[in-house]
C-alpha cells in the first residue's frame, strides 16, 4: 500500500535531518512500557492508522510513567478507531507545545500548475482544508530547480513565522521537499509542525503517500500492495493484488468498499472498464443495494484473470447477489469474459440455490459471448438474467433487475 | 475539419518493435493514419508493417523531415525519456497510452513540453481518433470495429475513461449522430491536454456543433471545462455525465486519476460547477445521445 504510517513517515523525516520526537513503535503493551522506560519522560501513545482526527477519537493518550504507558497501550491495541483495528501504537516523548504550524507538499494536476506545491500555514493541528485561505502560503516548485533555500525562507515568512524561528522552519521545509522527491511521494504532510516551549521545531506527525507507480523504485519501504486505498490492505486485498501482479494481460482490479449505507442487501459487483464500472456502483447504490466491492476487468484480460476476479468477488461473506456490470462497448472480443464468468459461476452457484445473478456484457463478438453465457449457465439452479448492448447505458434498469431478483430470493428464503 | 489530427498528420510510433507497438502501428496504418516511421533503440533498419524503424526520433527526423506527432508504446518507467527525446527532436504532439508512469517523471515531461510548446495527450490515454481520417493510439481497437462505430459528423467526444471513449461513440452512432474527433484524456494522476483546452479547440472547429463528455470523479478536468464555458471560451452545446456519485473519498476506482483527494473532485462539486456554468449535465448515461440530438435540433 502506498500510504505510510506515521512512524514510517517519521523515519524518513529523521533520516533527512528533520527533528522528530524520541520514540518507537510497539505492537504489544510490554513493548510500549519498554519504549516509555527508555525515553524516561512523560510520553504520548498514538494509534497507527490511516486516518486523521485521532485526538478527538481518543486515539492519542498521554502517560507519566512506563506503567501508565503499558496500560494505555493495552487499551488501544486491538480496539477499533474510525472502523480500523489498531495493530500498532507509536510511543514517543510528550512535547511541550508552544504553537503549531502545518507544512505539506502535494502535486497540483491543474493545467496552470502540474507541479509540486509546498503549502505552509501558521495554523497547524487541524485539517488543512479547514484553515482559511488567507492563513495559507504556497509555493509552486520548479521540478528541475527544486525548492531552494530562499523559497523555504520566503514561504515561512509569508505565512507569518516569526523571525527567530525562520531558519529552523526553513530547514524543515527544505528537508521535507527532499524527502518528497527522494521517495516519489504523491503527498507528504507534517501536521502539526510543533514549536516547543524550549524553542525547538519538531515534526509531531507525518502523513505520507508514495506514488503507486513509483513503489518499484523503493523496495526499502516494504510496500506490499501498491494501491491507493482508504484502509490498510486486508487478506482480501492481498489476494486481489496477487491476481493483478502475477498476470499483466489486462486489468484485474478488485477492492472492498466497506461503505455504511442503508440497503436491503449486499451484492458482489464485477464491473468492466474503469469509467463504466463506476456507473454500476452508482446505480446499485441508488437502487438500495450495498456494493460489497468495486472491481474492473478490462483491457483484454484472459479468461483466467476474469475467472479469478469473479471467484474472489463471490467469496465475500454475506453477499446476496452478483452483478456483472459491462457498461462498455468493448472493442475486444468479449468471449474471454464469458468463459471466465461461466467457469466461476458453475463452481459457485450449485452451492447457492436461487442465487440472484444479473449479467450485462456488450461489445465485439457480443452475440457469441452471450450465447456462451446462456448455454454455460442454462442448467444452474439460480436466478440468472443476461443482457446485451441495448442496455449498455441503462444502468438504472440493470440495478432494478438486480434488486428485483434479490427481493425474490429473500422472500423465498424467509418463507 | 477536426481537432489535433487528420489524414495529413505525420506520425512516429515509439517502441514500434514491441508486442503492443507493432500491433497498434499496423492498426493505425490500416485505418489510414499517416504513420511515417517507428523507433526502437538498437532496432534501426527493420520494418514493421511496412513502416521503417529507426534508432531514435532524431534519426527519423533526419530521414523524413519534421514529424508532427508521436505515439508512445514504451513501458511506464521508460516513458519520460522517450517523450523528452521526441520533444527535443521537434515533435509537438505526443499521444501516450502508457499507464503506471512514475508521477514525478510525468511532472518532468510536462515541464519540458510546456517550455517547448508541445502538447501531451495522456499519459494513460488510449488515444485520439478522427473518423475516416486518422487514429493515434488504440482507440477503436481494430480497423473493422473502428470503421463500424466511429462515423464522421458534428459531435466532439471527450472521455475520462478509455472504454467509455468507445461507448459514447457507439450510442451516438445508434442515435444516427457522427463525430468530429474523439479524445480520451488519460487516466494518470497528472495528464497533459485538459478538457478545457480541448473545448477551446472544438470551439474553433467548424465541423463540431456540440460536445459529449463522459466525466468522472477526481482531478480537475470537469472544473476546467466548467470554467471554459463560464468564461465564454466554449459556447456550443455541452452534454456531460459524471460517474462516481457514490464513491467514497480516498478510494481509487481503477484509474489513478479517479480519486477524491483532500475533499476535492467529488461528483457533487463537479456537477454543481458545470450546471452553474450552463452545461447540460445528464443523470443517466442513457440520456447523453438524446440530449445531444435535441440540442442540435435533430
Amino acid at each position: 500500500m502506498a500510504r505510510l504510517y506515521e512512524y514510517q513517515g517519521k523515519k524518513l523525516l529523521k533520516e533527512a535531518g528533520i527533528p522528530v520526537p524520541k520514540g518507537d513503535v510497539a505492537s504489544t503493551k510490554e513493548e510500549a512500557r519498554e519504549i516509555a522506560a527508555g525515553i524516561g519522560k512523560p510520553v504520548a501513545i498514538k494509534v497507527q492508522i490511516w486516518a486523521g482526527r485521532r485526538g478527538k477519537a481518543g486515539a492519542i493518550r498521554f502517560a507519566e510513567t512506563p506503567e501508565e504507558a503499558e496500560k494505555a497501550a493495552g487499551e488501544l491495541l486491538g480496539s477499533q478507531v474510525h472502523g480500523f483495528e489498531v495493530k500498532r501504537v507509536l510511543v514517543e516523548e510528550k512535547l511541550d507545545i508552544d504553537r503549531e504550524f502545518y507544512v505539506g507538499v502535494i502535486v497540483d494536476p491543474s493545467k496552470e500548475v502540474r507541479a509540486p506545491v509546498m503549502i505552509f500555514s501558521s495554523e497547524g493541528g487541524m485539517e488543512i482544508e479547514e484553515v482559511p485561505e488567507e492563513k495559507i502560503a504556497k509555493v509552486v516548485v520548479d521540478i528541475f530547480l527544486g525548492l531552494r533555500s530562499f523559497h523555504a525562507v520566503d514561504l515561512a515568512r509569508r505565512a507569518g513565522v516569526p523571525r527567530e524561528l525562520l531558519t529552523k522552519v526553513a530547514a524543515v521545509n527544505t528537508a521535507l521537499y527532499q524527502v518528497f522527491r527522494k521517495y516519489d511521494c504523491r503527498t507528504i504532510e507534517i501536521n502539526p509542525l510543533v514549536v516547543t516551549k524550549q524553542g525547538e521545531v519538531v515534526a509531531a506527525d507525518c502523513r505520507a503517500a508514495i506514488d503507486d507507480s513509483s513503489v518499484y523504485r523503493h523496495p526499502e519501504l516494504g510496500i506490499t500492495v501498491a494501491r491507493e486505498s482508504n484502509q490498510e490492505p486486508t487478506d482480501f486485498d492481498e489476494i486481489a493484488w496477487s491476481i493483478e501482479e502475477g498476470d499483466l494481460r489486462g486489468t484485474g482490479y478488485v477492492a472492498q468498499m466497506n461503505q455504511e449505507i442503508d440497503a436491503i442487501a449486499t451484492v458482489g459487483y464485477h464491473g468492466i472498464g474503469g469509467g463504466g464500472a463506476i456507473l454500476g456502483v452508482d446505480a446499485l447504490n441508488k437502487a438500495g443495494l450495498r456494493v460489497a466491492n468495486y472491481a474492473d476487468t478490462s483491457g483484454n484480460p484472459t479468461a483466467a484473470k476474469v475467472y479469478r476476479v469473479a471467484k474472489l468477488i463471490l467469496s465475500q461473506p454475506g453477499i446476496e447477489g452478483y452483478c456483472l456490470g459491462g457498461f462498455i462497448m468493448a472493442n475486444q472480443e468479449q468471449w474471454h469474459h464469458a468463459h471466465g464468468i461461466v467457469k466461476a459461476l458453475r463452481e459457485e452457484l450449485p452451492k447457492r440455490p436461487g442465487f440472484p445473478v444479473v449479467l450485462l456484457l456488450c461489445g465485439n463478438r457480443e452475440k457469441e459471448s452471450l450465447e456462451i453465457l446462456r448455454q454455460g449457465l442454462a442448467d444452474l439452479p439460480a436466478r440468472i438474467e443476461i443482457y446485451g448492448r441495448e442496455h449498455v447505458y441503462d444502468s438504472g434498469f440493470i440495478a432494478q433487475r438486480m434488486r428485483a431478483l434479490v427481493e425474490e430470493y429473500q422472500k423465498e428464503r424467509d418463507a | 475539419m477536426a481537432i489535433l489530427v487528420d489524414e495529413k498528420t505525420s506520425v512516429i510510433v515509439l517502441g514500434i518493435t514491441g508486442r503492443e507497438g507493432s500491433l497498434r502501428a499496423a492498426y493505425m496504418k490500416e485505418y489510414g493514419t499517416n504513420v511515417v516511421a517507428g523507433s526502437t533503440p538498437g532496432r534501426g533498419g527493420m520494418e514493421v508493417a511496412g513502416i521503417p524503424v529507426y534508432d531514435s526520433v532524431e534519426e527519423a527526423v533526419e530521414k523524413h523531415g519534421p514529424i508532427d506527432a508521436a505515439v508512445t508504446f514504451v513501458p511506464g518507467p521508460a516513458l519520460r525519456d522517450a517523450v523528452i527525446g521526441a520533444i527535443e527532436a521537434g515533435v509537438k504532439f505526443i499521444v501516450s497510452p502508457v499507464e503506471r508512469v512514475p508521477l514525478h517523471d510525468i511532472l518532468e515531461m510536462m515541464y519540458v513540453a510546456k517550455n517547448a510548446g508541445a502538447k501531451i495527450l495522456g499519459p494513460g490515454s488510449i488515444g485520439i481518433l478522427t473518423p475516416e481520417k486518422a487514429v493515434l493510439g488504440w482507440l477503436g481497437g481494430n480497423a473493422r470495429w473502428a470503421r463500424e462505430v466511429y462515423r464522421p459528423g458534428p459531435v466532439g467526444v471527450i472521455s475520462r475513461s478509455g472504454g467509455q471513449s468507445g461507448t459514447i461513440p457507439w450510442v451516438l452512432r445508434e442515435a444516427e449522430l457522427g463525430m468530429s474527433t474523439v479524445v480520451h484524456v488519460g487516466t494518470e494522476p497528472v495528464t497533459g491536454i485538459s478538457m478545457g483546452e480541448l473545448l477551446e479547440l472544438f470551439e474553433a472547429d467548424d465541423q463540431t456543433k456540440a460536445v459529449a463528455v463522459f466525466g468522472e470523479i477526481g482531478g480537475s478536468h470537469e472544473e476546467e471545462a466548467a470554467q471554459a464555458i463560464a468564461e465564454g471560451r466554449f459556447t456550443k452545446p455541452f452534454v456531460i455525465f459524471v460517474a462516481g456519485a457514490w464513491a467514497p473519498p480516498g478510494m481509487r476506482f481503477s484509474h489513478a486519476s479517479s480519486i477524491i483527494e483532500r475533499g476535492k473532485g467529488s461528483a457533487k462539486d463537479k456537477i454543481q460547477m458545470l450546471k452553474e456554468a450552463g452545461a447540460h449535465v445528464v443523470d443517466q448515461p442513457d440520456d447523453i445521445a438524446p440530449t445531444v440530438k435535441r440540442l442540435l435540433g435533430l
